[in-house]
């Protein structure tokens, strides 16, 4: 019994070492997609609030929680509420698998990839419930949008994931990663280049980033599903959708870049060695991606979105898992040392 | 073959990469945003701010009553009472500018034949009560004291042009 609780106790505390750390980051990254969509714009961006505008993100959390939710009339309050925390549960949960670290992971379990299919997956419907909770037209259009969007890239996704377990014969994300050992080279990126860019394009499209935010789309219909929620219901909408873009660099990372290996060889000392901060500095690279996107590009149309999913990514997706396979059964690639 | 260069170049990203491109070079561009409380853009001399009342060097008010400005003032910001002082000259016994009406559109400076009434660089003020857009005389007099230095070097620097 004892040891139960030691154990639940235990699980709490690595939970929240990974969780902490996120909403931290989370903040972070807010205020720094600030700044350098600002700088991009020839401009500043925040720079008022506590030493370079550093603490801004926290003064805006803490305006947020501070104000009224105000609920529209005739909205179905209780999933109104239930909205947000399905939007932020999975978003947070997905976590769970990701390994940070040469056995640093909360849950090494041997089908991580599809556990997090599923629950990126599940993070949709918290946005539909919150379009059709709010009894709006745009919060409406906004989650018909986005859920349209979310599965229709969902499929190309899946088929960039496909061609990385095919390399790597594994759906443990750990053993994802040490299948690509040996060197920069070595990495899934060389191999399965044009998947790791269809897979980071629909890692946008489902996260709803720009150029693919018309579930949001400021211009046409407010703010999409979220445009009936303030305060903290709002909070949560936001922390998710954030959390999610950090998920999807770090993806990214682990699939396609190596995740904490290092691309020098091993002889280098200290910087040859994976680590922790590898994957870091990897993940910051991609999610700076995110924010270069959104300050280049216009938004896509819808119909030119779904033409994207369906009629150009799926297409290369299939044909590059016939590749992969191919480089599978001939040896080209061989998973890693 | 125009079809394949077309496809190679969308496959490719050739053109998203050139716009990531340009966003990249402007992010590390000199910033436009000027600071502003703590950086001002530089003021023409010509500039038409709050109005003020001049003086000559020995203390003297300029202003004679004339009422040209108040004449020309297409806001009809300007009311002027005037009556002989007590050494027979012509003054002004109120002279009020409404800044609510008033358009600075320095009509009255240039009217007047005495360089009295003038606009000067402050762009900056307020009011708290109801009935502070009304600047009286002794107001206008002392923001001419104040500023007096800033009003004449502006004057000397557009001499050539007036």
């Amino acid at each position: 019994m004892l040891a139960e609780l030691l154990l639940v106790l235990w699980t709490l505390a690595k939970v929240l070492a990974i969780v902490l750390p996120l909403v931290i980051a989370v903040a972070m990254f807010v205020y720094w997609e600030r700044k350098v969509i600002g700088w991009m714009h020839v401009r500043m961006g925040p720079n008022q609030i506590g030493p370079l505008g550093l603490m801004q993100a926290f003064a805006d959390v803490a305006k947020l929680l501070l104000k009224e939710i105000v609920v529209p009339t005739n909205a179905n309050r209780f999933l109104f509420f239930l909205a947000p925390m399905l939007a932020l549960v999975p978003a947070l949960a997905a976590w769970a698998v990701i390994p940070f670290s040469d056995g640093l992971v909360l849950a090494n379990i041997n089908a991580g990839v599809l556990y997090l299919l599923a629950m990126t997956s599940m993070g949709v419907y918290g946005i539909i419930l919150a379009g059709w909770a709010s009894n709006s037209r745009y919060a409406l259009l906004g989650a018909m949008r986005s859920a349209a969007q979310v599965v229709s890239y969902e499929l190309a996704m899946g088929l960039a994931l496909v061609c990385v377990l095919v390399l790597a014969g594994s759906l443990n994300l750990s053993d994802i990663v040490t299948a690509q050992s040996g060197g920069l080279l070595h990495w899934f990126w060389l191999p399965l280049l044009p998947m790791a860019v269809v897979y980071f394009i629909s890692g946008v499209a489902e996260t709803n980033r720009a150029p693919f935010d018309v579930a949001e789309g400021e211009s046409e219909i407010v703010a999409g599903f979220h445009v009936e929620y303030s305060g903290s219901a709002f909070a949560l909408f936001f922390l998710a959708e954030y959390a999610n873009m950090i998920l999807v660099a770090f993806l990214t990372s682990i699939l396609f870049l190596g995740g904490w290996l290092s691309p020098f060889p091993a002889t280098w000392g200290l910087i040859g060695h994976g680590s922790f901060f590898w994957l870091l500095a990897k993940a910051f690279v991609v999610a700076f991606l995110f924010l270069w996107f959104r300050a280049s590009f216009p938004r896509y149309r819808y119909d030119q979105i779904m033409r994207l999913g369906w009629k150009v990514f799926i297409p290369i997706a299939l044909v590059w898992v016939l590749v992969a396979g191919l480089l599978k059964y001939f040896h080209i690639v061989a998973p890693g040392a | 073959m125009n079809r394949v260069t077309r496809y190679l170049k969308s496959l490719l990203l050739l053109e998203l990469l050139q716009g990531m491109g340009l966003t990249m070079a402007y992010m590390f561009k000199p910033k436009y945003t000027m600071r502003y409380p703590m950086e001002h853009i530089p003021k023409s001399n010509r500039f038409r701010g709050l109005h003020a009342l001049r003086r000559y060097p020995n203390g003297e008010e300029r202003c004679i009553a004339c009422k040209l400005c108040e004449a020309v003032c297409p806001a009809l910001a300007i009311t002027i009472d005037s009556a002989p002082r007590a050494d027979g000259q012509r003054r002004t016994t109120r002279y009020e500018i409404d800044l609510f009406k008033c358009i600075f559109c320095g009509f009255c400076e240039e009217s007047c034949p005495v360089d009295s009434i003038v606009e000067t660089h402050v762009h900056e003020y307020h009011f708290e009560q109801r009935g502070e857009n009304v600047v009286t005389k002794p107001q206008l007099l002392a923001i001419g004291d104040r500023f007096e230095r800033d009003i004449a070097a502006a004057r000397a620097q557009d001499a050539a042009f007036r």
